[in-house]
């Protein structure tokens, strides 16, 4: 049971550094600078850090304007008409995109 | 209570096609109690809504065994009384919190006959996510659209009537702030309540994972508890829920769980497409309801958060905000709290030694220096709670709090705290006590837990009213200085074990901070004064058992075995500490003073008065005093003296809020060790250097 769990995990972030290499453009929402709006690509990090955001509306798919940044400290958003206060570290485990010239909402 | 048929309650499907037809049951008709309860996300106006139905009709208490507050009152309207309970604001229903278990358990096992979903019609979008997990389970739903006013000056087109088309259920345009919309929710939820639920569209998981939804519903089929809906239980597994996973390894053959397992484990990444999911189905549900302005438009929120929740600006309006709560604090509150302990807790003491001084001395010493002076004297804080409480109310409902916790977010993350621990720990400057009490605002158990740990750290009034009265004797003009001295130490302290425990008590572990910043509104005198009311029954309900309970115990250590206090067990304890004051060069007696203000804080100036000798207030004391401490004795007795043991008023509702007894003791131990060696520190530091000597 044990030895099997830890296989999974081990296997869980294979498949996440496949798919953080493979997506040359990702970075996380901490990079995003005030006033630019991009796209929420994935959430990284437990169970519930992943439920907590997904409830908020960081879900894949979802519009995040950034609201305030000073490259260090907290960081406010803006996602689905809410602000969001996240500190520096979860700004961190979300990965977004850039937004292209469509904005699509929803995977 | 009604007697339902419980049977003909229709279970929701969610794998069912979306907006079926479930033809509620008809429900019998005639004088009874309805059984509400109220669900939203947190600052969308629910305790408002809850404010304006119950009024002053409404209890307040713990759930069971937790925590938690449980708000409930009553609401009567045509002969029907509605029973409602307040459930505690989640943004959704998964088990991450103790909130969320609470509320999901509340509506799936207590069976209420009606849910009203309190929803902010300024972001309606994240707002129905929680009402897509409700209508998940069975109960009859009214959706109480609350703040349309803000939504419209946010220049967001809301339709109800849209909505309530697309939904399948009742929708109420509400402005709770306002006092409007509350009668026709009353008679919404007269109306479902009679009429049962209608078709009602529920949402349905994304397409990609409806196959292993299903599977998953006939492995664990037969084997789910009642009350449980077998679509929910299979949902709640794919999204990861712990406590429903538990529950159905518990029920399920070994073969049965080995096969839910390896599904489980196949789609692991489900939770963000479950989420997903609902909030396309919130996208559909809106489509046509809710116009969104174009982007780039400027609030009045966004102009004031651009001072507010700047990292240099936002701390001068923090520190301004501060400022004037002191401000108030010592030029409202602590005279009229000098007046109560002169007039009424010293008045009243000496009033009962009279009139009692027939009986036997036990008598009169318990209800004069038992009860009126350690719970009483508690009690003469009020008028310096209420203030805060107000304040800190009417900042909470402006929408400010939620800044100030951005603000410090900064600072408290040294000590592996978020923002939001600032908050109680405020408080602990009129009394401990509420900021013990208020650290439930932190959803992390364990950063709760460091909160209260450090809270008895922040001086409250109480040890510097005594500073107040000893410091003049001994340093003069420079008290002052002294007194914001001890103010600064203490709080560097509490950085200092804060930074400790954090590595101690949480590991090291990161502390996630993810925090709403509401919309700025008026504030509201109702909800304020009612929050302010049920605060302050709170502490005086706490004065009146707990605290009572423990000042007639110390009281009763303090006179035990000759009813004389240097004779006491108490006394005896104090000399037995008395090398540890011979450190710092301070004498038994001060010793003892200190293990009094165990009862509460001002005891240590009436104590020292009784075994000096003197009688009265500080009087006495200025002649005294000075002969047997130097200022350095003086100063570290100062120093031990804020940084001690809090009062058992503290001391036991930290058992109450941590719920162990092991935490609480080594609170005790922490603090008697710490202010003792900062207390020695400080005086050995003024003999090197031959300061005050």
């Amino acid at each position: 049971m044990h030895a099997k769990k830890h296989f999974h995990l081990w296997e869980h972030f294979r498949r996440r550094e496949r798919k953080a290499a493979t997506d040359g453009r990702a970075v996380t929402l901490g990079a995003l600078p005030a006033g630019k709006t991009a796209t929420v690509a994935e959430l990284q990090g437990g169970r519930g850090f992943t439920t907590r955001m997904a409830a908020l509306g960081f879900t894949p798919g979802a519009q995040v304007t950034m609201i305030q940044n000073f490259g260090r400290g907290p960081v406010i958003v803006m996602v689905r008409g809410t602000r969001i206060a996240l500190g520096r570290g979860e700004a961190e485990h979300v990965w977004i995109s850039a937004n292209g010239g469509e904005a699509h909402e929803e995977s | 209570m009604r007697n339902h048929d419980e049977a003909a309650r229709s279970v929701p499907s969610v794998l069912g096609a979306c907006c079926a037809d479930g033809s509620g049951p008809t429900q019998p008709v005639g004088p009874c109690t309805i059984r509400v309860a109220l669900v939203g996300q947190p600052n969308v106006g629910k305790s408002t809504v809850f404010n304006l139905l119950t009024g002053l009709n409404q209890h307040v208490g713990n759930w069971p065994g937790k925590t938690v507050e449980r708000k409930e009152g009553i609401h009567r309207c045509d002969g029907v009384d509605i029973q409602i309970v307040d459930l505690p604001g989640t943004y959704s229903l998964t088990a991450n919190s103790l909130e969320e278990r609470i509320t999901r358990d509340y509506i799936i096992h207590e069976r209420p006959d009606v849910v009203v979903m309190v929803a902010d019609a300024a972001s309606l979008e994240r707002n129905l996510y929680l009402l897509s997990e409700i209508l998940c389970l069975p109960a009859p739903v009214v959706l109480a659209l609350n703040m349309v006013d803000v939504a419209q000056q946010q220049g967001l087109g809301v339709e109800p009537h849209v909505l309530e088309a697309a939904l399948g259920l009742p929708v109420v345009p509400m402005v709770a702030s306002k006092n409007q919309g509350v009668r026709e929710l009353v008679d919404t939820v007269l109306r479902v309540y009679r009429e049962g639920p209608r078709g009602v569209c529920r949402p349905d998981i994304r397409e990609d994972h409806r196959e292993v939804l299903a599977e998953l519903v006939n492995l664990i089929a037969g084997s789910v508890p009642e009350p449980y809906p077998e679509d929910w239980v299979a949902l709640k597994m794919l999204e990861g829920d712990d406590e429903i996973t538990e529950m159905m390894r518990a029920r399920l053959t070994p073969e049965q769980w080995e096969q839910v397992h390896r599904v489980l484990m196949k789609h692991e990444d489900a939770i963000l497409a479950i989420a997903g999911g609902r909030y396309e189905w919130v996208r559909r549900m809106t489509r046509a309801a809710l116009t969104v302005p174009k982007a780039g438009q400027i609030t009045l929120t966004d102009r004031i958060d651009k001072v507010t929740t700047h990292p240099v600006w936002g701390l001068f309006v923090l520190l301004g905000v501060l400022g004037a709560i002191f401000w108030l604090t010592y030029t409202i509150g602590s005279p009229i709290q000098a007046f109560l302990d002169r007039y009424l807790i010293q008045a009243g003491a000496e009033w009962v030694r009279t009139a009692l001084a027939g009986a036997p001395w036990w008598i009169s010493g318990l209800l004069a220096d038992g009860v009126i002076g350690g719970a009483g004297m508690v009690l003469t804080f009020l008028p310096i709670l209420v203030i805060f409480f107000a304040v800190l109310g009417a900042l909470e409902d402006i929408g400010y709090m939620a800044r100030a916790a951005y603000v410090m977010d900064r600072f408290m993350h040294l000590m592996g705290l978020h923002g939001k621990s600032f908050l109680p720990l405020f408080l602990g400057f009129g009394c401990n006590v509420p900021a013990v009490m208020g650290a439930r605002i932190v959803d992390s158990p364990k950063a709760r837990l460091l909160t209260i740990l450090v809270a008895p750290l922040v001086p409250c009034t109480a040890r510097m009213a005594v500073v107040a009265v000893l410091a003049p004797i001994f340093f003069g003009a420079a008290a002052i200085w002294v007194s914001w001295g001890l103010i600064a130490l203490s709080l560097a302290v509490l950085a200092v074990v804060g930074i400790a425990l954090h590595e101690l008590v949480l590991g090291g572990e990161h502390v996630a901070f993810i925090m709403e910043l509401p919309l700025y509104h008026k504030p509201n005198a109702r909800t304020i004064g009612l929050s302010v009311w049920q605060r302050t029954m709170g502490f005086v309900r706490k004065a009146g058992t707990i605290i009572l309970i423990v000042s007639v115990v110390v009281w009763a250590l303090s006179v035990l075995p000759h009813g004389e206090v240097d004779t006491s067990i108490l006394a005896a304890v104090g000399r037995f500490l008395s090398p540890l004051g011979a450190l710092m060069g301070v004498g038994w007696q001060m010793m003892v003073a200190l293990l009094t203000s165990f009862v509460a804080k001002e005891n240590t100036i009436a104590t020292l008065s009784v075994l000096l000798g003197v009688g009265g207030e500080g009087a006495g004391l200025a002649q005294v005093l000075p002969t047997l401490l130097t200022p350095a004795s003086a100063l570290a007795f100062l120093v031990v003296q804020v940084l001690f043991i809090p009062c058992a008023a503290t001391v036991a509702t930290m058992r109450q809020e941590t719920g162990s007894w092991k935490w609480t003791a080594f609170s005790v131990a922490l603090l008697f060790i710490l202010s003792f060696a900062v207390g020695i520190g400080v005086y050995q530091l003024a003999l090197l250097t031959g300061w005050g000597v």
